[in-house]
């Protein structure tokens, strides 16, 4: 693929047959990639799956089994599950991919930043990295949340506070990697400033395992997010969203099950997606790297 | 040792900046301490401004931070706003139940997934093992909150066959309290009604978190036995007309240990997440639910305590794990 003036000999060339390959990888990336297409279709479109309004109340209906009426029954005020768990698409997702985004964006930035800086920068500003690598997630974003206080946004924010250290030091890897490679040589020696070497010629050349781990992190982030939820400083009623839905169903747990049941198979079947997806495109763009030993949930 | 001492300054720079992190933590609460400690809407601005200068709120923030670094050393951590007890007495008291919650969730995760890691490296290819990543990934994919509710329907409501809550069954008297660990001290007391009744209140629990760990400790351990199977000490080692399950258990699995050690030690650490989820769900009394239970009453000395021990915890953890290396794999000694 040409980058611009990245064509420089040595550059490792992307062949753009890559992403049909991507799709020849069995029956469950076929079938990862549609329901993740319906996921993004419930996102964008919530009125195509369901005419119900996510939020009306209506007393008389509460707490009702699946029906051909509810199609995965009713919850404590009466509202639809079905028409919850569509509209919760949205909150629960648009959360997970943005806690990603940001903590890929301000991660990279930094580690590309730490990467290229001289030896005893790049020292110091990885004891740096490491603490925030050392802080335990939950516990944090529990922390965190208790003073910023509740809700979805603070929850992405808290959880972002030591996420982005991840991909710090994934990319500081990277770059560290590519650095002496004689591409980069090469166009430092074209006399290019060094800026221009790091966005041109060191960010796309660093980017397939970062990809990579953003998007398991995607489905991790959901399941981080919901767990908060779950713990009661996530989303906050009425939200639909997915955790918060199986945290109050929780309440009602023993007598009237699907109500749990559905929003937490939702998360499942989701994260599946994401994680079957993810490790398809390990295996297309970057097989050699290893197993994490670290995954926090 | 020298790897101990080599890491220690690293350590303690690590437990200033977590401890620092905490403390400026307590700046970011909302309300004023000083008008909380002069107990609160009745206060006269004498009141407050007494118990500011008792609590060194108005002295410098480096000067706050060195008292607040007295007394956590000192063990104190203020009040619970909620209590008034210590906030110390509280964490030491439901510290054990946490401990056994953990603890059983990663003998439950390594005592199956060591045994399914190395059958499935040498079986390589066969169904076990090709059952093994799809597996892991199916497994890793579920909210461990909802699963967890998942088997208390199926265990509790449906089977009846395990309690749902709680650590024993209300009235039943815990034994005297040695380790804190119930199945040890009903061992101790030799009371074995309590032993099969705190079993069965651990067993749904324990399995939930352990899942949490199955399929990474599954995965390496595999991975490391790959690696291994092949080398030629195993192949003088069959040579000399050794027992296939000697070779693999005796010169194998020993010669994997180190990463799988580690795997086991670093799933440690990263339960601590999923034991605050899990006692949650199980109204497991230990700290998870204690933890929880304060950010509901915004009992913010009792966080911010829980906070600082719980980190110090998973620190320590990883740092036991990168010693262990060396005791186990003479190649990194020296």
């Amino acid at each position: 693929m040409a980058t611009g003036g990245a064509a420089v000999a040595g550059a490792p060339a992307r062949s753009p047959m890559r992403l049909p390959r991507f799709f020849r990888g069995g029956p469950s990336v076929l079938a990862a990639t549609a329901l993740l297409a319906i996921a993004g279709l419930m996102t964008l479109a919530p009125e195509l799956f369901t005419r119900r309004d996510p939020n009306a109340i209506a007393y008389l209906e509460r707490l009702q089994p699946p029906s051909l009426a509810h199609p995965l029954g009713t919850d404590e005020n009466g509202r639809d599950v079905w028409a919850r768990v569509v509209h919760g698409a949205r909150p629960t997702l648009a959360a997970a991919v943005s806690l990603i985004a940001l903590s890929l964006v301000a991660g990279s930035l930094a580690g590309l930043v730490i990467g290229a800086a001289g030896r005893r920068t790049d020292e110091a500003l990885m004891r740096v990295t490491e603490f925030f690598l050392a802080l335990p997630q939950i516990v944090w974003a529990l922390a965190l949340t208790s003073v910023m206080g509740r809700g979805l946004v603070n929850c992405v924010l808290a959880l972002a506070v030591t996420w982005w250290a991840q991909y710090a030091r994934l990319m500081r890897a990277q770059v560290l990697g590519v650095r002496h490679r004689e591409f980069v040589l090469a166009s430092r020696a074209l006399g290019q400033r060094e800026w221009r070497i790091l966005l041109r010629h060191l960010l796309p050349n660093c980017f397939s395992p970062v990809l990579v781990k953003a998007t398991i992190d995607v489905s991790l982030a959901i399941l981080l997010l919901a767990a908060l939820s779950f713990l009661g400083v996530g989303a906050q009623p009425p939200l639909p969203e997915w955790g918060a839905m199986v945290t109050i169903g929780r309440k009602y747990l023993l007598d009237y099950p699907w109500y749990a049941t559905f929003p937490g198979l939702a998360i499942f079947v989701v994260v599946l997606a994401f994680n079957i997806l993810g490790e398809r495109l390990r295996d297309v763009l970057d097989p050699t790297s290893g197993l994490h030993l670290r995954s926090d949930r | 040792m020298t790897l101990v001492l080599r890491r220690l300054p690293l350590l303690v720079l690590l437990l200033a900046a977590i401890s620092a992190a905490v403390f400026a933590l307590t700046q970011a609460l909302p309300g004023d301490p000083a008008f909380i400690a002069a107990g609160g809407g009745d206060a006269t601005p004498e009141m407050i401004a007494h118990a500011r200068e008792r609590l060194g709120l108005d002295r410098p923030l480096w000067v706050q931070y060195a008292l607040y670094m007295r007394n956590a050393l000192a063990g104190d951590f203020g009040r619970s706003l909620v209590n008034r007890k210590p906030v110390i007495e509280d964490l030491a008291a439901f510290w054990p139940a946490s401990a056994e919650l953990a603890l059983a969730a990663i003998a439950i995760s390594a005592a199956i997934g060591i045994p399914l890691g190395v059958l499935s490296a040498v079986r390589a290819g066969r169904w076990l093992d090709r059952l093994i990543t799809p597996g892991s990934v199916f497994l890793g994919s579920m909210p461990i909150f909802w699963l967890g509710l998942m088997a208390v329907l199926v265990f509790y409501r449906v089977l009846d066959v395990l309690p749902a809550a709680g650590r024993l069954t209300v009235g039943l008297a815990p034994p005297p309290a040695v380790t804190g660990l119930l199945l040890v001290d009903s061992l101790l007391a030799r009371d074995l009604t309590v032993f099969a009744d705190a079993l069965a209140h651990l067993v749904l629990p324990a399995s939930i978190l352990s899942v949490i760990s199955l399929a990474m400790i599954t995965r390496v351990t595999r991975a490391a036995m790959l690696d291994i199977l092949h080398e030629d000490y195993l192949r003088t080692a069959r040579a000399k007309g050794l027992s296939e399950p000697r070779v693999v258990l005796k010169h194998g699995l020993r010669n994997a240990s180190v990463p799988i050690v580690t795997v086991v030690g670093i799933q440690l650490g990263q339960l601590i997440g999923g034991v605050v989820v899990t006692e949650t769900i199980f109204s497991w009394p230990g700290l998870g639910l204690y933890a929880v239970t304060a950010v509901e009453n915004q009992d913010y000395p009792a966080i911010l305590a829980f906070t600082l021990l719980a980190t110090v915890v998973y620190v320590v953890i990883n740092l036991a794990v990168d010693v262990l290396y060396p005791l186990l794999d003479p190649r990194m000694r020296g």
